[in-house]
């Protein structure tokens, strides 16, 4: 346990350190000088104007060794310090972005969750079944190949703007205030619905398809067809074989986080939702680096989060892993 | 080990193939393969689907005597004899962005698939073949490239290039998607490495990178093409999200970038479905048929899926 833990972790670790090291040297070692690009296009006030090229050509901190420049970016960071956001001047990255993420995780993790659960039960139910196999399995296809915003783009046209059954954009109404009541919950639910859709659908798809496929080679392995000459019932063979079929999907979930993200990024673009992938869109049409940097950092430190949990899932549900660890393979 | 390398193998993408690795008989099996190809309906929709347009893509642009970008037309306008997908809303032609973009698409496809695929070729022989310490610090390499997300090292490095092209988007694209591939081929090359051919060929006295290339990878080539034809169809959808973002090539289109402009310019609350619907339902066609070819192939080279 100790080990296949101490070995998982040491590589979160090391790229944690890539991720950073990568979020360092960009900045410093592309061509053009990013501080000037930046005050450029930032039409700001003067006197922040002034204030941001000293903070930012002491950050830089161009006159001391490279060494010590590294130094002091991971001296900042720990300390939470991501700069200062030129889109929501004065504030800083930090509360920027932190007032982001819950709205970025409301969507992401039900739609993980859900669409992973949903999936993995529909593509086992619907494998070697002729018509099911035959109408559905093209649509998941279908699904997994659309492109994330594409489907939020339709799903907002037709649902929000034709049907005007939801709002097209926001993360809850322009006219209420954030409270606790429940109207701003209600309004938050139905701004929240159709960004999740289209996430959910997406990856619905996706799960259905892989855990489909798995289910066929899993029922033509020899210890299906041992089961059925036996007589055994076939719910309990595909019982088994589901059971079998789920650790590779467990692993394909990892695999998929960083796309899965991404997607998230990109439907939030399309409805305006107030997270981190319409932060980043900010950050890139006003040329606020250190913005997408930090939102970086973010994306990087939650995928490895995640990962780190699928790894302890993976030990939950596979118990070789468990008695392997233990006895030592 | 070789337990849970299997199973990423099967699930290292959602449509991935699951590998039988029979030695290929030379002439006679490629001709049975080609045999089952030429009558499974999956392979043949799929390919002729990919083959349209790609065709539309090449031949598009030379329909139309203006670029993808030239303000040519009334803005706003529906599909129309004289402008088949309509305009945008500054009077841009959408068909001719919409073949232009195709070109793209396509160019994405081609070169940050075929790159992530050779990367990931390299890496997985040369750590399942030699093995060792080798094989651990490329496992590492890979481990740790397999857990960044792909997309925010695209956005951090787009977003600090001033001018942006769809080559080195692609390059780009190909650089950093490799890994799963690398792990595949990696677990692969393992299993065939300890088989009798490759032990013959050792004693013969072939030189490693011989081994690899004449006795192990032709035993896996089927897999390899379809490892090809996925990378393909991600780095499609890679390109499309970075585009949307706002991170496309700042010359000329792409399918991304022109859905990027319409939610930009509000096509959606104005009902412009002409504008927002070819880019999208194009991706999805494409990269669906490329998933639908895959399974076709699967089928072809796997006769245990043949019966269905």
């Amino acid at each position: 346990m100790r080990r296949y833990f101490g070995r998982k972790l040491l590589i979160y670790a090391l790229t944690f350190f890539v991720a950073v090291t990568v979020d360092w040297i960009i900045p410093r070692f592309m061509p053009g000088d990013p501080v000037q690009t930046m005050l450029a296009r930032a039409s700001l006030r003067p006197e922040a104007n002034q204030a941001l090229q000293a903070y930012y050509t002491d950050l830089f901190g161009l006159d001391v060794p490279v060494w010590q420049q590294y130094l002091n970016f991971w001296n900042a960071l720990l300390h939470g310090d991501l700069g200062i956001s030129i889109w929501q001047f004065p504030q800083p990255v930090t509360t920027v972005i932190m007032r982001a993420v819950p709205y970025t995780l409301a969507l992401l993790v039900p739609a993980i969750l859900l669409s992973w659960w949903a999936g993995n039960k529909f593509g086992a139910y619907a494998a070697r079944r002729k018509w099911l196999d035959n109408t559905v399995l093209p649509l998941g296809y279908v699904l997994t190949a659309t492109p994330y915003m594409w489907l939020g783009i339709l799903l907002a046209w037709s649902l929000a703007t034709v049907a005007g059954l939801f709002p097209v954009a926001g993360g809850y109404s322009f006219a209420l205030e954030p409270s606790w009541s429940p109207a701003f919950a209600g309004s938050l639910l139905r701004h929240w619905f159709l960004p999740f859709a289209s996430l959910f659908l997406v990856g619905f798809g996706g799960w259905a398809i892989g855990m489909r496929n798995l289910i066929i080679y899993e029922l033509e392995a020899d210890y299906s067809h041992y089961l059925e000459s036996l007589g055994a019932p076939r719910r309990l063979v595909r019982r088994y074989a589901f059971r079998n079929a789920l650790l590779p999907q467990l692993t394909g979930l990892a695999l998929q986080l960083g796309v899965i993200v991404a997607g998230a990024l990109v439907t939030e673009i399309v409805f305006s939702y107030p997270g981190l992938g319409y932060l980043v869109l900010q950050a890139i049409n006003n040329q606020d680096f250190f913005l997408i940097q930090g939102a970086f950092l973010f994306i990087i430190i939650g995928v490895l989060l995640a990962n780190f949990l699928v790894d302890v899932a993976y030990v939950l549900v596979d118990p070789r892993t468990r008695t392997g660890m233990r006895g030592g393979s | 080990m070789t337990v849970s390398d299997q199973e990423e193998l099967v699930t290292a993408a959602p449509a991935a193939p699951a590998v039988t690795p029979a030695p290929v008989a030379g002439g006679r099996a490629s001709r049975e393969a080609l045999y089952f190809a030429r009558r499974n309906r999956k392979l043949v929709a799929g390919f002729g689907v990919v083959l349209l347009f790609l065709t539309v893509a090449v031949a598009g642009p030379l329909l139309t005597d203006h670029g993808p970008n030239e303000y040519v037309g009334p803005p706003a306008q529906r599909p129309s004899a004289r402008y088949w997908f309509g305009t945008t809303m500054f009077g841009q032609d959408v068909f001719a962005q919409f073949t232009h973009g195709l070109r793209s698409t396509f160019l994405v496809g081609v070169l940050g698939g075929g790159l992530a695929a050779a990367i990931g070729m390299l890496v997985g022989f040369t750590a399942g073949y030699r093995g060792g310490v080798v094989d651990e610090v490329l496992n590492m390499i890979t481990n740790i490239v397999l857990v960044i997300p792909t997309l925010a090292v695209l956005l951090i490095i787009a977003a600090y290039l001033r001018v942006r092209g769809v080559v080195p988007e692609a390059v780009f694209i190909g650089l950093s998607s490799w890994p799963w591939v690398a792990r595949a081929i990696r677990a692969q090359t393992f299993s065939l490495r300890s088989r009798e051919f490759v032990d013959l060929a050792r004693l013969s006295g072939l030189s490693g990178r011989r081994i690899v290339l004449k006795e192990i990878a032709p035993n896996m080539s089927s897999y390899l093409f379809m490892t090809f034809i996925l990378l393909f169809g991600g780095s499609v959808l890679i390109a499309a999200t970075l585009d949307f973002i706002g991170l496309g090539p700042t010359e000329g289109t792409s399918l991304g970038l022109m859905m990027n402009n319409a939610v930009l310019w509000s096509a959606l609350p104005l009902g412009m479905w002409w504008w927002f619907v070819p880019p999208g339902l194009g991706i999805t066609v494409i990269v669906g048929a490329l998933y639908v070819m895959n399974v076709g192939l699967d089928e072809v080279f796997n006769p245990k899926l043949r019966a269905m």
